[in-house]
């Protein structure tokens, strides 16, 4: 019992005293001279931005760190999509049409282009309002809010990585259909319902054209990295690259939410005093949120 | 003074954050905050449900991107200004955040060009 005395003792002497030496807004930003009195504890206005004493943003650095981050994550997912949007471009007469891939929606059967990853993108907004509640709740102090909204913000969360996880199902296991490979890489698709029509380049064949591409094409359904039965395999590369890397963003902020909503229901951020952690694990959020959109526009819209 | 007190004094203007730099932090809340994100979700909302109804009209692919590429900065300078307050923060720091992708508009731009003359190549043109 002594010795957990004493050491808080030695902690909080240590602790105390770089905190004086670590704020040097002390006597108008002259660190090297020693501090006048504990009075100096108090925030004093710099008289020049970038004269030391203050963070020339009047921003924590947490939090800049956290948006700086975030400025190189960003210029990551633009590489990737400026190289899909290149690489479409070129690609462009054999690119499929994402309305004719992702046409699925959980218990019903018709085709239903857009509306489950309308439903998806729907859950990533609602989870970063719920998010910016928690945020909010934490500037008012409100531990118990910040619990709450932080916990629907984590369902959130794994609701659309379930959806994404269930969206890759369905891109993998392919049409009952299905496609012919051609030797030059090119995909002849059967037409629903009718097996003895295949589209080809956009033109429908039928009869000793398409017998003749059945005997000699290879069967393929589904998706894989080096090919797919909608059109050209670089569309699957980077549908599941793209995607698996925003995914894997989302998977890690669920579990950093995880984390810091367990520390909230321990009460730490209301012995600190103040909520700045959510702060950040709310930028990153805001950030996933915000490469969804462009994955979006540019995988499922355009 | 003890830390605690020094933080306990500053309660209503910022806090400090307690690691070892115990940089202190100027807190400014918003009483309108909660107004403002719910007002942020419902434009969201609506431009993305716009955004999927024209997706299916008449209008020409080309006329279509520019819209969506439009729509999506909308949304985009919503999520980043409201939902991250990037609006809350010194305009020096806006600057620092938004212009390096003036990069990202440069890489569109070569990677265009790149693209255009790679076909050609390819094509024997």
């Amino acid at each position: 019992m002594i010795e957990i005395t004493v050491s808080k003792n030695i902690l909080q002497t240590f602790y105390f005293e770089n905190t004086l030496y670590f704020r040097p807004q002390i006597n108008n930003g002259n660190v090297f001279s020693t501090p006048m009195s504990t009075q100096s504890t108090t925030h004093q206005a710099s008289t020049s931005v970038w004269g030391g004493g203050k963070s020339p943003f009047n921003i924590s650095w947490g939090k800049m760190y956290m948006w700086f981050f975030l400025v190189s994550d960003a210029f990551t997912f633009s590489s990737l999509l400026v190289a899909y949007g290149t690489l479409r471009h070129k690609y462009s007469a054999s690119w499929p049409n994402a309305n004719d891939v992702f046409t699925h929606f959980p218990f019903i059967h018709a085709h239903v282009p857009l509306a489950y990853v309308g439903l998806m993108t729907f859950i990533l907004i609602m989870s970063s309002v719920t998010m910016v509640l928690a945020v909010d709740a934490g500037h008012k102090r409100d531990n118990k809010s910040v619990a709450l909204w932080l916990g629907l913000t984590i369902i959130g969360g794994f609701m659309f990585v379930g959806s994404q996880a269930w969206e890759w199902y369905h891109f993998i296991k392919g049409t009952d259909q299905g496609a012919y490979i051609l030797a030059d890489h090119s995909v002849a698709r059967v037409k629903e319902g009718a097996e003895n029509i295949l589209i080809l380049n956009g033109k429908e064949i039928s009869g000793a054209a398409a017998e003749q591409i059945k005997a000699t094409g290879e069967f393929f359904q589904g998706a894989n990295l080096v090919k797919n039965e909608y059109g050209n395999p670089l569309f699957g590369d980077f549908f599941f690259f793209i995607t698996g890397f925003h995914g894997f963003h989302v998977f890690s902020g669920v579990i950093i939410n995880l984390i810091i909503w367990f520390n909230v229901l321990d009460g730490i951020y209301r012995k600190r005093g103040h909520y700045e952690q959510i702060e950040k694990t709310g930028l990153y959020w805001h950030f996933v949120d915000l490469v969804w959109v462009f994955v979006f526009t540019f995988f499922y819209l355009v | 003074m003890s830390h605690n007190d020094s933080h306990n004094e500053h309660h209503e203007h910022g806090y400090y954050t307690g690691d070892i730099h115990n940089q202190f932090v100027p807190e400014h809340v918003d009483p309108k905050g909660k107004a403002i994100i719910w007002r942020t979700f419902w434009i969201l909302l609506i431009v993305t449900i716009f955004e999927v109804g024209i997706a299916f009209t008449s209008i020409p692919k080309q006329v279509l991107l520019y819209i969506f590429i439009a729509l999506t900065i909308v949304k985009a300078y919503f999520i980043v200004y409201f939902f991250m307050h990037l609006k809350a923060e010194w305009k020096s720091f806006q600057y620092t955040i938004i212009l390096p992708f003036i990069l990202i508009v440069y890489l569109i731009f070569i990677a265009l060009i790149e693209g255009n003359y790679l076909t050609k190549v390819m094509t024997g043109n």
